[in-house]
């Protein structure tokens, strides 16, 4: 493998690791809500949360674009406020990432909140404990395997991603090129020995996180 | 200790638990039979669950008023509680499991010292074990434990008998009496069961169907049951 592919293959790990680390504790607080409160309307917000996973992924990109973009209202304020550039830089990678990864982690995360069984957390708080603590020293941990699982998937989903990363990124060599996005160009201009070798690639890193995350689920399931 | 339970209404799946009493002493039975709404008044008593209507005070703290919504949080109650399926956190060793109400308290001066609640319930061979390792009798102990650990003003015991078979009972019952008579924090004491009731309470509630049955000093209370 060349030092460009060699490239390619640790920014897709490192950006997607970094994406599913950024999203976490968002995941864990709409998971963990989610699992334990009902209200009206609860189901728009379910829904909002699923959309990445049934949207064309083109369509996601185009929405972030618009919303990233220098005229845009979050791009906007960055470029404004903070002199940062989203769109075509490895940020955009990594919201497109993020943004499209979302619902898997908190539909793992939410089952595995869903399956603590609430009594522990009421002991928990009957024993003059916080919610903050009831939630890092109980719920969490009783939860973590799912929680595990989650994470892997989601980074999964983020290794593979491909129509919103490259409406909001584009595919830029050396800056913005992951795998899917350098397999697509390598098809486009005939170099069958390259993409090949990023599909080999992509294929153990996706087996290994996924199989990881079925082994954790697994386990969580076997140990109640 | 003095717990006033006045208009407490709360509708359960086949009636309204209602209880207007006011309990004193140092050990009070709850009484009667499964589904009367024991586990349900405990939980408000906790404040785990929310009524319809109450006003819960303890000694001369008022705890819960709908009316005034006043909540005071499980965490500021200071009563302990051993569920009748324990809730031994899992994840935990038995010594975690037992300083965890210590730790999450930061109290400086707690009522009773690990030491002495373990030697009181003969928990050292246990300390530095899984909690999923223990017996059904070691499990109760440690929950027991636990609950005082957490230096409790009322401690509150669901059916902590229920699940054990006759011997094993005979083997906890001295550690109850025990935590009784050594450490003189208050309980309530959630049984279905007559003889518990006459070997460890001096006053007994008796629920049935979410009303009060009868309420009074334990031997006429179950003369009259």
């Amino acid at each position: 493998m060349s030092g460009e592919e060699w490239q390619v293959v640790w920014f897709t790990a490192w950006v997607s690791a970094l994406s599913t680390v950024v999203i976490l504790p968002f995941g864990l607080a709409v998971a963990w809500v989610l699992a334990r409160f009902t209200w009206p309307g609860k189901s728009v917000l379910e829904t909002l949360i699923s959309l990445p996973l049934v949207m064309p992924p083109v369509a996601t990109g185009l929405i972030l674009l618009k919303l990233f973009g220098r005229r845009g209202a979050i791009g906007g304020f960055l470029h404004d406020t903070l002199n940062l550039d989203v769109i075509f830089t490895w940020r955009g990678v990594l919201i497109a990432l993020g943004v499209m990864s979302f619902p898997l982690l908190v539909r793992s995360a939410r089952v595995a909140f869903e399956e603590v069984n609430p009594r522990f957390e009421q002991i928990a708080r009957t024993l003059g404990a916080s919610d903050l603590r009831v939630f890092f020293t109980i719920t969490t941990p009783l939860a973590l395997r799912g929680i595990l699982g989650g994470m892997l998937l989601s980074f999964a989903r983020a290794l593979g991603e491909f129509g919103a990363t490259i409406m909001v990124a584009g595919n830029i060599p050396g800056r913005t090129s992951t795998l899917s996005l350098s397999i697509f160009q390598s098809v486009q201009l005939g170099q069958d020995a390259h993409a090949f070798r990023m599909l080999g690639i992509s294929v153990v890193l996706a087996f290994v996180a996924v199989w990881t995350s079925e082994w954790l689920m697994r386990r969580g399931k076997e140990r109640k | 200790m003095s717990l006033l339970l006045k208009d407490i209404s709360l509708p359960l799946a086949h009636f309204v638990l209602r209880v207007n009493v006011e309990l004193q002493g140092r050990t009070t039975g709850i009484f009667g039979p499964s589904g009367a709404g024991k586990t349900s008044l405990l939980d408000l008593i906790a404040g785990l669950r929310r009524a319809k209507s109450a006003f819960i005070q303890l000694d001369n703290e008022i705890l819960t008023d709908t009316d005034r919504r006043i909540s005071i949080p499980p965490r500021r109650r200071g009563i302990g509680y051993v569920p009748q399926d324990l809730a031994l956190f899992p994840h935990l060793s038995v010594q975690q499991n037992l300083l965890y109400g210590q730790k999450s308290n930061d109290d400086p001066k707690p009522l009773f010292s690990l030491k002495h609640v373990v030697d009181v319930l003969e928990l050292q061979p246990l300390v530095h074990r899984g909690v999923k390792d223990l017996s059904g009798g070691e499990q109760q102990r440690v929950a027991l434990a636990r609950a005082l650990l957490a230096s409790p003003r009322l401690l509150l015991l669901d059916e902590p008998l229920g699940s054990l078979d006759s011997q094993l009972k005979a083997r906890i019952l001295p550690y109850l009496t025990r935590i009784r008579d050594e450490f003189q924090v208050p309980m309530l004491y959630v049984t279905h069961d007559a003889e518990e009731v006459a070997a460890l309470c001096d006053n007994v509630v008796r629920l049935d169907r979410g009303q009060v049955a009868g309420h009074g000093a334990t031997a006429s209370v179950l003369k009259m049951s």
